[in-house]
């Protein structure tokens, strides 16, 4: 036993590299928040269209069918870099509705002309309360909502082709036959 | 060097009590906004992660802090907000977590820690003896000092 005891810091050490090593090869970026709204309903909530749009967003739009629901914004950078995997989602007949978070709506209009309009309906949250209720600390970030109108997944990151592909389809699929 | 030293700690000083909170984002009633300052101490910002939302200049914190000192003019107890914000944002919004399922760790490492190492230095205190007998001169050493003398 004691002549073994100089293995127990190279142990400690071997653990530390396990316990540092496994978030960082699996991917896991520590800045993401898990959401403890998984699974609830979304929050109540009635935001106003944009000028010249005739439908804003509301809670009430969100249940019948499974939704994305995209947080975006003009002033989002990574909103642009996200922009082409939603219009290739609006390809595929999947429901987009949007939440402008913090926007001019002339700088909204703008955005959406230059980069296209994916949404099925966009509602105007000016003052970030709605966003707040969604507990979305940033743009873009992108939720699922089930038929019944809860919460399945949140993604606070921009959205890729992979994501689609890995994560999104497969869900929404899921979600779908229920 | 001294002088460097000095505006070092000045600067680390400043930055210990650093407020975020804009004059025209103050309640007008003194009493209110200590309240809503002490629970946005209590609120872990978002964005930023290290900072309360009180200490962070990140627009969205800015809302955030918004709606807490709304919450406080309309009349919502301490407990109130900070639920509020719980609900949203769960317990990584508390720069005081909860203890439960997902936090024990964080909460029960140091006490363990300590009782470990704590037992760790007794056993290790106590099997050196603290003081080790000279071994006894040798007849021809004791003659030497016998010499010397």
């Amino acid at each position: 036993m004691r002549r073994f005891i100089f293995l127990a810091p190279v142990l400690v050490f071997v653990g530390l590299v396990v316990y540092f090593a496994t978030p960082l090869l699996r991917g896991t970026d520590p800045s993401i928040i898990p959401s403890p709204l998984i699974d609830k309903p979304v929050p109540a909530f009635d935001l106003p269209p944009l000028p010249g749009y005739q439908k804003g967003l509301s809670s009430a739009d969100l249940k019948g069918r499974v939704q994305i629901v995209n947080i975006f914004a003009s002033w989002c950078v990574p909103c642009r870099a996200e922009a082409p995997a939603l219009m290739a989602l609006k390809q595929m007949d999947i429901p987009i509705r949007g939440i402008d978070q913090k926007d001019r709506p002339e700088d909204a209009l703008e955005y959406l002309k230059e980069l296209g309009d994916p949404y099925v309906s966009i509602g105007m949250d000016i003052d970030r309360k709605v966003s707040i209720d969604w507990g979305a600390y940033g743009a873009p970030e992108t939720f699922i909502v089930d038929a019944e109108g809860r919460i399945r997944y949140k993604q606070a990151a921009p959205i890729t082709q992979d994501d689609i592909d890995d994560t999104i389809l497969p869900l929404l699929k899921k979600l779908t036959a229920q | 060097m001294r002088a460097a030293l000095a505006v070092l700690f000045l600067a680390l000083s400043l930055s210990g009590s650093a407020i975020a909170v804009e004059p025209d984002e103050m309640l007008k009633d003194p009493a209110q906004e200590a309240r809503a300052e002490a629970i946005g101490r209590q609120l872990r910002c978002p964005v930023c992660k290290t900072e309360s939302i009180e200490e962070s200049d990140a627009d969205f914190t800015k809302d955030l802090r918004k709606v807490v000192r709304e919450q406080i003019a309309a009349g919502k107890t301490d407990s109130q907000v900070l639920d509020f914000m719980h609900d949203r944002y769960g317990d990584f919004i508390l720069l005081r977590p909860p203890f439960n399922s997902t936090t024990w760790a964080l909460w029960l490492a140091p006490p363990a820690l300590l009782v470990l190492g704590g037992i760790f230095a007794f056993f290790m205190t106590r099997r050196r003896p603290t003081t080790v007998d000279a071994e006894p001169l040798t007849p021809a050493e004791q003659a030497a000092v016998e010499a010397l003398k």
